[in-house]
């Protein structure tokens, strides 16, 4: 009866150790990304994409038919100023309605942060030419004779041009770049640190950030589409023009 | 104590027998798993090997035997590599091929190279078939080409004195269907790898360019001269194409709508996969009807000889002038550059030859 009773004793204390956690706090959270896109609050979604059915402030109408762009960097600030960086970037593809979600693998502690932030496509220390095998796989790299690494964003589509005709536009964010050639000069940075401010981390987090497509073109540059269109990946004056009027581009809407 | 002793013995010996391996041999072919070249190692994510279709060596084997055997057409005149010639990159010289009954088709033969990498796995000009296993059912069974039957097919196939053996020894069956067939062909396609063409010896430090290509490849790279890199990418990406399908300014109206045919959307007319500018030296004529006969013309197309429609895309530049307007100097450089990236290791393969 003794072996009998060892047994049993050994079964509960398997079953036990299996039982799950019935903690009432996470004391690590999981984190997740959500981006939409609106154009001056109108919703924007690939749906809407090939249509002339959009104005900018500078009076043009467009379309959109590709857009894309890249966020790297999370990072979380705790109160005494450390900071928890989340690994890896995603592309957020609206044109294929792929990946507007990203879910990184690293969890953040519950707690009160003072901000939260990610970077519209690379820093500079991570914009590294050929570093990355999904993004060379999907030609999204920028030549070396513009500095190499990568493109931060691209929007393409066309506008009605001053002679009433249809004309394409490439609305391609890299960093800004002069002396094309062997050996290129970088006027200022181009990257955008967004910041979504103060946040309360107590279990897994969603984050709603949407893109207004409309701010790309307004403030403080009113963007003239028949000025600037194609080739602006060499104009570092277009590409400063564009950091500028990506400052407020992006907005924290809700954390679920 | 006796009687637990007994009792453990038994268990032991139930949970031995039950966990002893089966004698029963089951027939493994052998693995090959593709070579990848250094720079696609290097640069690109890893080829699509479809879990229900791992590269052996019986089963490459048995696909290039198809892939040359007139006995998957209807009247056993016509093999793959008719229309998919070794010397041509696995393209065809005519414009249109034509099929069994000489009945021509509408579209360009498309070269075969490199096919494991078209991560989105849409096949033909207008992505119509997904997988390289499935396209391998459409041109045999098409009426304008093989004009077969799979179940003819399958019959012819069973009843050769060689194929039961070498399917057994690839699949482990000698019963012949079409979808081991497919599988068959599309393992030996996926060996179709071109990798060494002088461009890709240069980014390995093993070749040197000429000015002319050197600044044909900036003319490529150059986003207000060729600006050819956002469709057919750059030295990031050894592929040479996006594999996405884009309207390149050929037609103001289309007879061959394209995507649009296949998903239905007007927005899609007139839009056709981007072709790898890998292997050119070998696959005229170009475009998806093999319009232009030379590099020259399709150079000139580019350069002046766009025309607008309503789906033509964005990233065509200048088109109310006909094209990007490049010096003689850099469309001659251009195309020594396009040049540099064929590989002439890849069509004398003896591996891609005819057994």
């Amino acid at each position: 009866m003794n072996k009998l009773t060892s047994i049993f004793l050994l079964i509960l204390a398997v079953f036990v150790s299996c039982d799950t956690d019935n903690d009432d706090t996470i004391s690590n959270a999981k984190m997740a990304f959500n981006f939409s896109h609106t154009w001056d609050g109108t919703p924007v979604t690939n749906s809407d994409f090939n249509d002339l059915k959009f104005t900018n402030a500078n009076g043009e109408t467009l379309s959109i038919e590709r857009l894309r762009y890249l966020i790297s960097d999370i990072t979380f600030t705790s109160l005494n100023g450390e900071t928890l960086k989340v690994n890896g970037y995603n592309l957020v593809d609206v044109t294929n309605n792929e990946d507007l979600t990203f879910e990184p693998i690293t969890f953040i502690p519950a707690g009160t942060y003072t901000n939260v932030s990610f970077i519209f496509g690379f820093k500079n220390e991570d914009n590294i030419h050929n570093a990355y095998q999904d993004l060379n796989s999907i030609s999204w790299s920028v030549p070396t004779m513009l500095g190499g690494g990568y493109h931060y964003m691209q929007l393409d589509g066309k506008f009605v041009n001053s002679s009433n005709t249809e004309q394409g536009y490439n609305f391609h964010a890299i960093r800004a770049v002069d002396n094309p050639g062997n050996r290129p000069t970088f006027p200022q940075n181009t990257f955008i640190t967004v910041n979504l401010g103060s946040v309360n981390i107590s279990g897994n987090s969603t984050f709603n950030i949407e893109m207004n497509i409309a701010e790309w073109f307004k403030n403080p540059n009113r963007w003239d589409l028949n000025q600037l269109n194609q080739g602006l990946m060499p104009n570092s004056m277009a590409q400063i023009m564009m950091f500028e009027n990506g400052q407020n581009v992006f907005n924290l809407i809700s954390i679920e | 104590m006796k009687k637990w002793n007994s009792y453990i013995i038994i268990l032991l010996t139930f949970i031995y027998t039950s966990c002893s391996n089966e004698s029963v041999e089951t027939y493994v072919s052998t693995p090959s798993p593709l070579e990848i070249p250094q720079l696609f190692e290097a640069r690109i994510l890893n080829p699509i090997i479809p879990n229900d279709n791992p590269q052996t060596t019986e089963g490459i084997a048995l696909g290039k035997k198809l892939f040359f055997d007139p006995i998957l057409s209807g009247n056993n005149s016509q093999a793959c590599a008719d229309c998919h010639a070794p010397e041509n990159a696995f393209s065809d010289s005519d414009r249109f091929s034509d099929g069994i009954d000489g009945s021509l088709g509408n579209r360009n033969s498309m070269p075969l190279f490199n096919l494991a990498w078209n991560y989105d796995e849409k096949f033909f000009w207008d992505g119509n078939t997904f997988s390289l296993e499935h396209q391998a059912f459409v041109p045999v069974s098409d009426l304008t080409e093989m004009a077969s039957d799979w179940q003819d097919v399958e019959e012819k196939l069973q009843q050769h004195l060689e194929y039961p053996n070498l399917f057994n020894l690839a699949f482990g069956t000698s019963k012949i269907d079409s979808v081991k067939v497919t599988k068959a062909l599309a393992q030996f396609q996926r060996t179709l790898i071109s990798s060494n063409s002088k461009f890709d010896k240069f980014l390995l430090g093993e070749a040197v360019l000429t000015p002319e290509e050197q600044n044909g490849f900036n003319v490529f790279m150059d986003e207000n001269r060729g600006d050819c890199f956002h469709c057919h990418g750059s030295e990031s990406n050894p592929l040479w194409t996006d594999n996405i399908f884009h309207n390149n300014g050929l037609d103001k109206t289309f007879t061959d709508l394209g995507l649009g045919a296949v998903t239905g959307d007007p927005a899609d007319n007139g839009k056709f996969k981007s072709p790898s500018l890998r292997n050119l030296a070998f696959t005229a004529p170009y475009m998806h009807d093999g319009r232009f006969a030379t590099l020259e013309e399709v150079i000139n197309h580019y350069s002046e000889g766009l025309k607008n429609s309503s789906t033509i895309d964005p990233l065509m530049k200048k088109v109310n002038q006909g094209g990007v307007q490049l010096s003689m100097q850099d469309k001659a450089d251009l195309k020594s550059f396009l040049l540099s990236l064929s590989d002439y290791e890849f069509i004398n393969n003896s591996a891609f030859s005819n057994p």
